[in-house]
């Protein structure tokens, strides 16, 4: 955790009573609040609320690829979609990364068989999740 | 490694314009 912080962020710290007016620009509204934001401060990923380390580094990798996906890094962001999978296959936000992953493919190789593809793996992993449901329209 | 916390928000966007990575804002109410 401490060290995928280091290594891929520009990390800081903020408390509610030293630096109230940091909640308000960035519409942070309890505690905890994690946000991935870009250099201009645009949000690519919120996190509220407590939660277990590995569910926490879960959501910050998802994350790290949502900054990929949204600054156009399509390449970057399926594979850091799949590391999500590979590292976490039964946290809340697998069938999330297996969603992206699969869209990141598409868009950064123009392949529409990326999302059909998607949609098949979403037959026999995560099934009952609201991103299968997402995916179905892809499937016929 | 440890990681370097700041307060700074502004410096750290400024950091970032150079390192290319985004920032991580960490909202807390816990005692620091």
């Amino acid at each position: 955790m401490t060290s995928f912080i280091a290594e891929h962020f520009e990390p800081v710290r903020l408390h509610v009573r030293k630096h109230p007016e940091a909640m308000g620009r960035f519409g942070a509204n309890w505690t905890p609040t994690v946000l991935i934001v870009d250099a201009e401060g645009k949000e690519h990923h919120r996190i509220e609320g407590f939660l277990p380390v590995d569910d926490f580094l879960a959501q910050l990798k998802l994350g790290y690829a949502q900054h990929a996906f949204k600054t156009g890094d399509f390449a970057s962001a399926e594979k850091r979609f799949r590391d999500v999978i590979d590292e976490f296959p039964k946290s809340d936000v697998a069938a999330e990364a297996l969603y992206w992953a699969g869209v990141s493919k598409y868009k950064g190789t123009g392949d529409a068989g990326a999302l059909k593809e998607t949609a098949t793996a979403f037959q026999s992993r995560y099934k009952e999740s609201a991103w299968a449901k997402k995916s179905s329209i892809w499937a016929a | 490694m440890d990681i370097q916390w700041t307060d700074d928000v502004d410096a750290a966007m400024a950091s970032a314009r150079q390192s290319k990575k985004p920032l991580l804002l960490d909202f807390t109410a816990a005692p620091m």
